[in-house]
C-alpha cells in the first residue's frame, strides 16, 4: 500500500504587519532594508482572541470546501502546534468537534516546530500503510507572534502565523516516499521559551541583553539566530543527502526543492551551497514570513496553485529548526489531474 | 598571510565600514556596525571560504578577529 497527499489549503490570520509598519516602531530600520536583509515584505499575525487551533479549524474548512474530501470519511486528525489552546485537553479532540467530524475518528496531537509538517507526512503515511487510517487530516498551525517580546524585532520581522491543512490518503496525486529524520536535543536552549511550562511555571518578568545588544526575556521566546544558522548549514547538506538516497535517486532526478521558508538569507545560502539551480528551488517568503511548521504546506499549496508541477515530477521536502529537529522526504507527482488539489 | 586573508573576507561583512581599519587585534563586537546579522553572515563566509561550521558560541567567545581565525584553524584540524 502507498500513501498520498490528496488536498491541501492554508488559512492566514486577517491581520497584516507591513515592512513600513515595524519601520514606524524601529525606526534605526527601513522597510527597504528589512526587505532586502531577510527577503520578507508582510507577515499575517492572528489577533488577540484567535488560536492556532482557530486557524487550523479555517484551514480544514476550507480544504473541505474545495469537495476534494468528505468529512464523514475523516478516520484521523494530527495537529501540529507548540501553541496550543490548553495544557490540556489535546486540541485536536476540540478541532474534531469544531469540524464536525466523527467521533470515530483518532486525533491527537504533536509539538514539533519547523521539522514539523515533513513529521506529520511521516505520521500519516504510517497511519495509511499500516492500514490503520484511510484518510489522514494532517493540520498545522501556529502563533508565534504570541511568544514574541513587542521589542524583540528581529523575530517581529521574521515570523509570521498561519495554518493548514492536508488529507493524507491511499489514492492521491502525490505519493509520499521515504523519509530521514534527525534530532539533537543539545540545541534545546537555542530556540526556546523557558518559562510557563511544567519546569519553570512563573513568569520571571525580567529582561537581560544578549551579547548582540538584543533585549531578551525568558517569557518570551528566544532564538540564537547564530546557532540556528551553524546547525542549518551543518544538517541540511546531509539530510538533502540522506533523503536521496533513501529514495534510491540522484540528486539530478530532483525536480523541486521545498525547503522550511525560514529566512531569504538562510535559504540563498542553502541554495548556494547545495547548487541548487534557481528555478529547482522554491521561495515564497515575501507576503507571509516565517510560519514555523506552515511553511512547506504553503510553498506545496502555491506550487500546486500556480500549476508548476507536472506528472513524474519529484520533490524534495526538508524542515529544520526548533529542537533541535530536522525532517525530510520526497513526494512524486503521481498523476495530477485537474481536479485534484481542487485548485 | 592566511590570517591578512581572513581580516579581508570579515571585512567584507560589514556593509559599511572601512576595510582598512579591520586588523587581527579589532574588537568587532564593539563596532557599530556589528549585529546578529553579521554574525550570519560571518559564520556563512567561513563555511563557504573554509569549509568549516563555527557556533555562535565560537562568536560569542571571540573578542578579537585573530580570535575567531584561531578557531577556525582548531576546527580544520
Amino acid at each position: 500500500m502507498q500513501a498520498f497527499l490528496k488536498a491541501i489549503d492554508y488559512y492566514l490570520p486577517q491581520n497584516v504587519v507591513t515592512n513600513a509598519d515595524l519601520a514606524i516602531e524601529f525606526p534605526e530600520w527601513s522597510s527597504e532594508k528589512i526587505t532586502s536583509k531577510v527577503g520578507i515584505e508582510e507577515r499575517h499575525i492572528a489577533s488577540e482572541n484567535e488560536t492556532a487551533l482557530d486557524m487550523a479549524v479555517n484551514a480544514a474548512e476550507k480544504l473541505f470546501n474545495q469537495g476534494l474530501v468528505k468529512k464523514e470519511n475523516i478516520d484521523f486528525i494530527l495537529f501540529c502546534t507548540q501553541s496550543p489552546d490548553y495544557k490540556l485537553p489535546t486540541s485536536a479532540c476540540i478541532i474534531q468537534d469544531k469540524l464536525g467530524l466523527p467521533t470515530s475518528v483518532g486525533a491527537l496531537d504533536y509539538n514539533l516546530g519547523c521539522s514539523g509538517y515533513v513529521y506529520g507526512l511521516s505520521l500519516a503515511k504510517g497511519l495509511i500503510v499500516g492500514g490503520i487510517a484511510n484518510n489522514v487530516l494532517l493540520l498545522t498551525g501556529e502563533t508565534y507572534s504570541k511568544y514574541l517580546l513587542p521589542s524583540d524585532k528581529g523575530n517581529r520581522t521574521i515570523f509570521g502565523d498561519a495554518a493548514t491543512a492536508s488529507v493524507i490518503s491511499n489514492t492521491g496525486s502525490a505519493k509520499i516516499g521515504n523519509f530521514s529524520f534527525g534530532t539533537d536535543g543539545s540545541g534545546a536552549n537555542d530556540l526556546i521559551i523557558k518559562t510557563g511550562a511544567s519546569r519553570n511555571p512563573e513568569k520571571e518578568n525580567q529582561t537581560s541583553i544578549d551579547e548582540n545588544d538584543n533585549i531578551i526575556s525568558p517569557d518570551y521566546l528566544y532564538m540564537n539566530g547564530s546557532n540556528i544558522f551553524s546547525f542549518t548549514l551543518k544538517s541540511v547538506p546531509s539530510l538533502v543527502n540522506n533523503v536521496i538516497n533513501k529514495n534510491f535517486i540522484k540528486e539530478k532526478d530532483i525536480d523541486y526543492y521545498v525547503f522550511h521558508q525560514a529566512n531569504k538569507y538562510m535559504l540563498d545560502f542553502l541554495k548556494k551551497k547545495l547548487k541548487i539551480e534557481d528555478h529547482k528551488f522554491y521561495e515564497g517568503l515575501a507576503k507571509v514570513g516565517n510560519t514555523v511548521s506552515n511553511t512547506v504546506p504553503i510553498a506545496l499549496k502555491e506550487l500546486m496553485s500556480e500549476n508548476k508541477l507536472q506528472k513524474n515530477e519529484k520533490i524534495l521536502l526538508a524542515g529544520f529548526g526548533v529542537g533541535l529537529s530536522w525532517a525530510g522526504c520526497m513526494i512524486e507527482i503521481d498523476e495530477l489531474k485537474k481536479d485534484s488539489y481542487h485548485i | 598571510m592566511e590570517l591578512d586573508l581572513f581580516i579581508k573576507n570579515f571585512a567584507e561583512q560589514f556593509d559599511e565600514a572601512d576595510v582598512s581599519v579591520f586588523t587581527a587585534e579589532t574588537k568587532f563586537k564593539t563596532l557599530d556596525d556589528w549585529s546578529s546579522m553579521t554574525a550570519l553572515t560571518v559564520i556563512a563566509m567561513i563555511d563557504s571560504e573554509y569549509g568549516v561550521q563555527i557556533k555562535g558560541n565560537d562568536i560569542r567567545d571571540s573578542i578579537t578577529i585573530k580570535d575567531l581565525f584561531d578557531k577556525i584553524i582548531a576546527q580544520k584540524k
